[in-house]
């Protein structure tokens, strides 16, 4: 194929790739460059001068809305989801490469966590609390225990249901990709290892782990992003308070200011900045193996 | 097994509860444990007159716009799929274009909506070019809010949903097949139709199970694009659950799972997805 001059096929794919990528991204460089408006500007063209001024009233909190209350609540929920994908996934990844009983019903299992519509599964969550929640307080009234009576209102909230409403959609994700690596895993390392004398964990820790670990950076990636965008699962799930892109969803109808473009492009400025630095810590990992491996 | 235990306590409960509770009866205030069909009647009140009812209505309209987006995803997300797949030379440059259309998945799908107010809105970007061409003298206002840009947004956010496994079952195809297509005497297009599409059909498929899941449990998007005016099936529950109709939502929730699957089940039928991992 390659050396052959580039027919009319390809440059008619070229220019639909190129309008494609246009459409993807034109919309959020849009809003990246009107969140710079002028303070007499508005939610479209033209730009009335170019300012920080909306990042300023960003700064100080969107009216009624505690912002950044949603900000620090949204990165310590995505940090904790992310943790928690990395190791389970890896964890199941890991046993799924021998056989056990339960194993294709596991597999299809996650599977349709995957595909169960969000807003069912939140539903289904935000149910399943509400019967805890019923069958406590029922407790505490039969027994009369005070403490539930007068103080109990809810186990739901942003690290038990909303929590798990994100794991269920990171984590089929998350075992996905560890698939995909131990499938192209070669297995004679391992065993090598094993004739050498390794115990399990040493050859887990100094030969699998060592291989994979681009691998599991791009899980936590997956991780944290998903989390940090995260909306359909999170919106019954989550209890009274709310992560970021559920205020964000509601500000959507009330903000009519380039304010919510100035949040818009911050949230989207930390899922940037999140992938690049997974991308720099992968290709970091990479070039440090080749050294070694140089050196070796 | 951690993976088995979250999955249980925050799906497979989940399920299970829902399935009880639409089997339940309730008052304004309270849910009432007890065995009735009455949520799924009232589902379905007068679904066997003529007219068709809200339930079918409202079910009809959310097929109709996955059948769209469904269309539009499928031939676009094929297409970057095929040029990424077949037409570009280096492997460096497939790596680098690939992830340029699969990043903004990591990004808020929200800000990737409300991006298209400044070009749809009244006095955006579209209607400005067309009043300045003289098309239109007055703005078109189903550019924004309606089920053109919900149509819109779906396409925008879940066609690489497509383009990855269909990608993916493309760079599985043995090159050499091609060329075998071409000596033999096949056209661009009879190559295409009979021999790329076929050995694309997992992937196809399992895009396909994607972006019909997402489009017919959505509420968010349909919400924000469709300025809340726009029925879906999702958009119902999360009204029945505001205003506490849990059994109701319930209900709604166990017919959409049903006919969800009902659609990945015939979808399957043609393929076997671990297998393509």
């Amino acid at each position: 194929m390659s050396g052959e001059p580039r027919g009319r096929a390809f440059w008619a794919l070229a220019i639909f790739f190129a309008a494609f990528l246009l459409f993807l991204y034109g919309p959020t460089l849009t809003i990246l460059v009107l969140s710079f408006q002028g303070p007499e500007g508005g939610l479209t063209f033209p730009m009335q001068g170019l300012s920080f001024h909306w990042y300023g009233t960003l700064w100080q909190g969107v009216g009624v809305v505690d912002i950044w209350a949603a900000f620090r609540r949204s990165v310590r929920m995505s940090l904790v989801v992310m943790a928690l994908t990395t190791i389970i996934a890896l964890s199941a990844g890991y046993a799924f490469r021998r056989r056990f009983t339960g194993q294709s019903g596991l597999f299809h299992l996650t599977i349709a966590s995957l595909i169960v519509p969000s807003i069912v599964v939140s539903l289904g969550i935000a149910l399943q609390f509400r019967l805890i929640d019923d069958s406590i307080k029922a407790i505490g009234e039969a027994w009369g225990i005070e403490a539930i009576t007068e103080g109990y209102t809810t186990a739901m909230g942003l690290f038990t249901s909303g929590l798990g409403a994100h794991l269920t959609w990171t984590l089929p994700f998350g075992l996905l990709i560890m698939f995909a690596v131990f499938n192209r895993f070669p297995g004679e390392l391992e065993e090598a290892a094993r004739d050498l004398g390794a115990s399990p964990w040493q050859v887990f820790r100094h030969v699998v782990l060592p291989l994979i670990a681009p691998s599991l950076v791009g899980v936590a990636l997956f991780g944290f992003t998903l989390s940090w965008d995260e909306i359909a699962r999170s919106s019954q799930a989550i209890g009274d308070v709310n992560t970021l892109p559920l205020e964000l969803q509601g500000l959507t109808t009330t903000v009519t200011t380039p304010e919510i473009y100035a949040l818009g492009t911050l949230t989207t400025g930390v899922s940037v900045l999140v992938i690049g630095l997974a991308f720099a810590l992968m290709a970091g990992w990479k070039r440090l193996r080749a050294a070694r491996a140089l050196r070796g | 097994m951690p993976l088995a235990l979250v999955l249980a306590l925050f799906f497979v409960l989940p399920l299970l509860a829902t399935a009880v509770v639409s089997l339940w009866d309730y008052t304004e205030y309270s849910l009432v444990p007890d065995v009735t069909a009455r949520n799924y009647r009232e589902m379905f009140e007068g679904c066997a007159s003529f007219t068709l009812c809200t339930t079918f209505r409202t079910y009809l309209s959310t097929l109709k716009l996955c059948l769209l987006v469904w269309m539009f995803t499928l031939t676009i997300g094929f297409t970057v799929a095929y040029f990424l797949a077949f037409m570009v030379r280096t492997e460096t440059m497939r790596t680098v274009l690939f992830l340029l259309c699969t990043a903004p998945f990591l990004t808020s799908n929200v800000i990737r909506m409300i991006s298209w107010i400044p070009l749809l809105g009244r006095e955006g970007v579209a209607n400005r070019a067309l009043k300045s061409l003289g098309i239109v003298s007055q703005p078109v206002e189903w550019l924004l809010f309606s089920e053109f840009s919900v149509v819109l947004a779906f396409v925008h956010l879940y066609t690489l949903f497509v383009t990855v496994p269909v990608f993916n079952s493309l760079m599985r195809i043995d090159r050499r097949l091609l060329e075998a297509a071409r000596d033999a005497g096949a056209t661009g297009w009879q190559t295409l139709w009979h021999v790329v599409v076929p050995l694309a059909k997992p992937g196809i498929v399992i895009g396909s199970i994607f972006v019909i899941v997402l489009v017919m449990g959505d509420f968010v998007t349909i919400g924000v694009m469709g300025g809340q005016q726009i029925a879906s099936v999702g958009k119902v529950i999360q009204v029945q659950m505001s205003y506490l109709q849990f059994p109701a939502a319930a209900a709604q929730a166990m017919v959409l799972l049903a006919l969800v699957l009902g659609m990945i089940v015939a979808l399957t039928k043609l393929v076997d997805i671990r297998r393509e991992l």
